[in-house]
């Protein structure tokens, strides 16, 4: 079956998205039906990508090749490995629950809004599955139109500065790794990634295409100092948007740095990487605190993001600490498969998180619906009115602070387990994420959903209907099947997380450059594209 | 030199020759027309719809005319390079493709303007015949092959831009704009003279191909650069290009909108072939000297023009530094002096002119009676009164920031792919962090138009069903040549 998967995945929900704007604001019912039924074939799609995976190999796989600037040497290069498939389906998992989440609440333009999440979920597909930079870039910009629109047409009372403060920062790092792209370009002569991927570069090049890479996807994924903008735009956005925001959006970034910082400027990477430990280190631990004192759920959420995404930061950046150890030499293998965990536990990370995060951001979206507060303070006694949803929250809550048996944990896990073989104090370190994360989401818990009844509005809750149900039944049961059992995620990704740490941790400067390389000399693995 | 004349050489110019037909026609089309209505005897607020059969015979007249010329200009076009005219007009890929595009631009400024002059009584030939004869100015410049021939092209242009941006002759405002543009482009146009006169004197000639092979036997010196640097102001001055940019706010404040339509658009493309035929056909061997002059011209513009749009409140005037900061860009990748630099400059030019004339366009529609749309809260809600010209405005805005999947952003691209390959890394920087300022402005339009409900007393749109179709493929153009860009990026380059 040569079905071009890919092309489908990000071209059905755009086309979906347009046919649902031309059915206009008079059918409303129906428009919400095709937009359902849009998302719904776009994941069934992209569960094809699933079953029609090889996971014995690191190669791309779906691969789409087709001239598109010839000009420029731009393709419209599609494929997928280990890493990106995962996130796909996550995205196309996802939308169908923000269709259905802005399903009855949504009364201002409804058609518009599920034909921007639609759209943007190609969008972001896309964006996953590029391997041509110019098509990547293309992707990874527009994706901002949608959101822009999103935050600012459907969010609350300060959303037009949250949602100019998002693009702006978002397009500021990103015009600089357009500039990092133009230049690999210039130096190889095509625009295609994997072609990037085994390009010698000189210190100073890869230095700068390093900070350049950087600013990009710090911004995105967000690591502080670079993080402002994002619990201005979880808190203004709409439950949809929030949601797409934190389990989609700030995983690009993660994904940027394993597709482009990682294997295209190895040396750079590990001379700069202590930034990034200790930046995604100051993440966890001080972003911890911050989430502590908050007041308003949907910002308690937002900066519990932060802390968890620095776990991804630091799982994948590892592999450097850990190749520039001197047993690295001797003892190649147990260090490896170090660095392997690490970038594994961070993508297990990532999904999950994807997920619960999600789910909190429903969560609050059904509070939020009913009561049109996110004040921790309005609430109280939730429990008592809406058992089934207390059920719902305390669940996530605890899965947001790394329960054995949720995916929170695994992840987690996964990424202090490989820390320690780099350092004790850095994983003591990132391990007190177990207590702070404990202690900020119970403690919210704590005060929304147990005690007595605060007020007369809590009092005459309604509790989940039959649509929030199976929002937050699937997604629970999601989290439960990947914390119980976590092996046919990490198997996928592992062929090509064993490919990325060859690549990472071999020195890739030029000839004349050689002499001062601190990662080992080998040869690089190389690609092959069919 | 003896003069030689083949008649067959009058086939090359039959675009042009159509043109000015058509003019000619419009003006006598008009004589013929209702006489009460000429437009000192017409109050703005008196519809001339008793004039209308006969009005709308000079609109009719100039589509008929560009679309011929536009057959004609793909009829002569192709094949070999050919001088005509003792080497003062040149026919090639570059002429046929500016040609094309100045047509094209014409075309849908023309058909966006007729509502808007229908409602104040203004629908009257002269304004066709200016406009016509402007986008004649401009054939000739994209044709030209000698400094007398583009020198003629610029003024006749210019003459009846000055000319159109007066031509409400009741508004005080216009007519100060027309007087600070007619005063700078005159200025610009004595400075562009002296220095071409200069040139005349170092190389004997007046024609592109012997003045360039007269420099390349020659060594730099005072009077070339001289008579360069003069050169160069004049085109700063034509461009809008910081620091001869003073006219651009006012003019872009004060004209009328449909002036504004004809002169913020298709003048760029013409303002592109001025520069590329004398900088790059006459002096390429003065690049070393032209590129330092271009790029402090070309980083002020890109700096001045978006900070300053920032503080605007008035959208005319931001679209005018806005334009100042595009022609920084234009400006960035003919100096890179390569051949990927001149065809991105010349793709950023046409794309430019045509996110500008949709734009202006869609600026037509919001005016109210009497009043132009001019503040920014004009567009309030425009989401709400309609929403497929919101998409369609947002769309230009997009791409004015050049955010992909618009063309704004292919030309962006190209620019800098330009710079960074003759290693001026720097300097794609310095733009970059100048269009990150940039996106700001335009944000905050579509900031307008989504975010905010309308306003009250919003009057009902103007504009036909004509006019929505020509927005919509002006505005799906920039969508689909952001998508797909190899064809008209092929046909720049092939013009190099």
């Amino acid at each position: 079956m040569n079905l071009p998967l890919l092309t489908l995945c990000i071209w059905l929900p755009i086309i979906g998205g347009l046919v649902v704007l031309a059915n206009g604001e008079r059918e409303r019912n129906l428009g919400r039906w095709v937009a359902l039924a849009f998302a719904l074939v776009t994941f069934a799609i992209s569960l094809g990508l699933w079953i029609g995976f090889d996971p014995t190999t690191a190669e791309m796989q779906f691969v789409e090749r087709a001239s598109w600037i010839p000009n420029l040497k731009a393709e419209y290069f599609l494929g997928v490995d280990g890493i990106s498939m995962p996130l796909i389906v996550l995205t196309s998992f996802v939308t169908i629950f923000v269709v259905i989440a802005g399903w009855e609440i949504i009364d201002y333009k409804q058609t518009q809004y599920l034909a921007a999440f639609l759209i943007m979920e190609g969008l972001m597909i896309g964006v996953f599955s590029a391997l041509d930079a110019v098509l990547f870039y293309v992707f990874w910009e527009a994706m901002l139109i949608p959101m822009f629109i999103i935050i600012g047409v459907w969010g609350g009372p300060n959303r037009v500065y949250a949602t100019i403060k998002f693009f702006l920062y978002t397009f500021l790092g990103s015009v600089f790794m357009l500039i990092a792209l133009i230049y690999l370009y210039r130096e190889s002569g095509s625009f295609s990634i994997l072609d990037f991927h085994h390009l010698e570069l000189g210190m100073t090049a890869q230095v700068l295409i390093f900070i350049a890479f950087f600013l990009a996807f710090a911004v995105k994924v967000p690591m502080v100092p670079l993080h402002t903008w994002l619990p201005d735009a979880h808190v203004e956005a709409p439950t949809g948007g929030s949601v797409i925001l934190a389990a989609i959006m700030l995983k690009i970034g993660g994904y940027g740095f394993l597709r482009f910082s990682l294997p295209i400027t190895p040396d750079g990477s590990a001379e700069l990487a202590w930034i990034v430990i200790a930046l995604s280190l100051i993440a966890i631990i001080y972003i911890g605190l911050v989430a502590l004192v908050q007041d308003d759920m949907k910002k308690l959420i937002a900066y519990s993001s932060i802390a968890h995404m620095g776990f991804a930061t630091l799982g994948f950046f590892l592999v450097f600490a850990l190749a520039l150890q001197p047993s690295f030499a001797q003892a190649l293998q147990p260090s490896i498969s170090g660095s392997v965990l690490g970038i594994e536990g961070g993508m297990v990370q990532m999904i999950s998180h994807g997920f619960i995060s999600g789910a909190l951001f429903l969560c609050v979206g059904v509070l939020y619906d009913r009561i049109h507060s996110r004040q921790i303070a309005d609430y109280g006694g939730v429990v008592n009115t809406m058992p089934w949803f207390g059920a719902a929250m305390v669940f996530f809550a605890m899965a947001n602070a790394g329960l054995p048996g949720t995916s929170g944990f695994v992840g987690e896990f996964m990424v202090i387990l490989a820390t320690f073989k780099a350092s004790f104090w850095w994983a003591l370190l990132a391990a007190t994420t177990l207590i702070l994360a404990a202690a900020f989401t119970l403690w919210m818990v704590k005060r929304v959903i147990f005690g007595p009844v605060k007020n007369d509005q809590v009092a005459a809750l309604q509790d989940l209907d039959l649509r929030e149900r199976i929002n937050l039944g699937v997604l629970a049961a999601v989290v439960l099947l990947f914390g119980i059992w976590p092996a046919p995620l990490v198997e996928v990704m592992h062929p090509t997380v064993e490919r990325l740490v060859a690549q990472a941790s071999v020195c890739k400067l030029p000839e004349s450059e050689r002499f001062n390389c601190v990662l080992p000399k080998a040869n690089r693995v190389v690609s092959q594209v069919p | 030199m003896p003069m030689s004349f083949a008649a067959e050489q009058l086939l090359s110019i039959l675009p042009e020759i159509t043109i000015l037909i058509s003019a000619a026609l419009v003006l006598m089309a008009d004589l013929f027309s209702d006489q009460g209505a000429s437009p000192g005897s017409v109050s703005p607020n008196r519809p001339a719809q008793a004039a209308r059969p006969v009005r709308g015979l000079s609109h009719g007249l100039t589509l008929l005319g560009l679309v011929i010329a536009l057959g004609l200009t793909g009829f002569v076009g192709g094949g070999t390079p050919q001088i005509l005219f003792d080497g003062h007009l040149i026919q090639d890929a570059m002429t046929d493709l500016l040609r094309a595009a100045i047509l094209i631009i014409g075309i849908l400024a023309f058909v966006y303007v007729r509502p808007w002059l229908e409602e104040r009584g203004l629908l009257i030939g002269e304004f066709y015949a200016l406009g016509l004869l402007a986008l004649l100015g401009m054939l000739v410049m994209v044709s030209a092959n000698s400094f007398l021939a583009l020198y003629l092209g610029l003024e006749l242009q210019a003459l009846a831009l000055y000319a159109l941006v007066a031509f409400e002759r009741d508004s005080a405002r216009g007519a100060e704009a027309a007087m600070k543009y007619f005063v700078l482009g005159a200025l610009g146009s004595g400075l562009l003279l002296y220095g071409i006169s200069m040139l005349y004197g170092a190389t004997g000639s007046i024609t592109f191909g012997p003045v360039a092979a007269a420099l390349s036997a020659q060594e730099t010196n005072e009077v070339l650069v001289f008579g360069l640097a003069f050169v160069v102001i004049g085109i700063g001055f034509k461009f809008g290009a910081v620091p001869f940019h003073m006219w651009v706010p006012d003019v872009y404040e004060g004209a009328p909108t449909p002036a504004l339509l004809i002169l913020g658009s298709a003048p760029k493309i013409a303002a592109l072939a001025f520069a590329v035929r004398i900088l790059v056909e006459a002096l390429p061997s003065l690049h070393p000297d032209w590129q330092g002059m271009l790029l402090i011209l070309s980083v002020l513009s890109m700096g001045l023009g978006n900070l300053v749009a920032i503080a605007q409140s008035n959208i005319k005037r931001m679209l005018g530094y806005s334009t100042i900061s595009h022609v920084g860009f234009i400006l960035l990748g003919l100096l890179a002096g390569s051949r990927q630099g001149y065809a991105a400059a010349m793709f950023y030019a046409i794309v430019y002119a045509v996110m500008a004339a949709g734009a202006f366009g869609i600026l037509l529609i919001l005016s109210r009676q009497g009043l132009d749309a001019e503040r920014l809260e004009d567009l309030k809600g425009l989401n709400d009164r309609d929403a497929w010209y919101a998409a369609m405005m947002g769309l230009m805005m997009f791409s004015m920031a050049g955010v992909p999947p618009t063309v704004g952003f292919m030309a962006k691209l190209l620019v800098l792919e330009a710079v960074i390959r003759i290693d001026l890394v720097w300097l794609a920087v310095v733009a970059v962090f100048f269009s990150i300022i940039g996106a700001f402005y335009y944000l905050r339009v579509v900031k307008f138009i989504y975010f905010d409900p309308p306003a009250p007393d919003a009057p009902p749109l103007a504009g036909s069903a004509g006019v929505r179709a020509a927005i919509t493929l002006n505005a799906l153009a920039v969508l689909a040549l952001g998508i797909y860009p190899a064809a008209l990026l092929s046909l720049c380059q092939a013009a190099f």
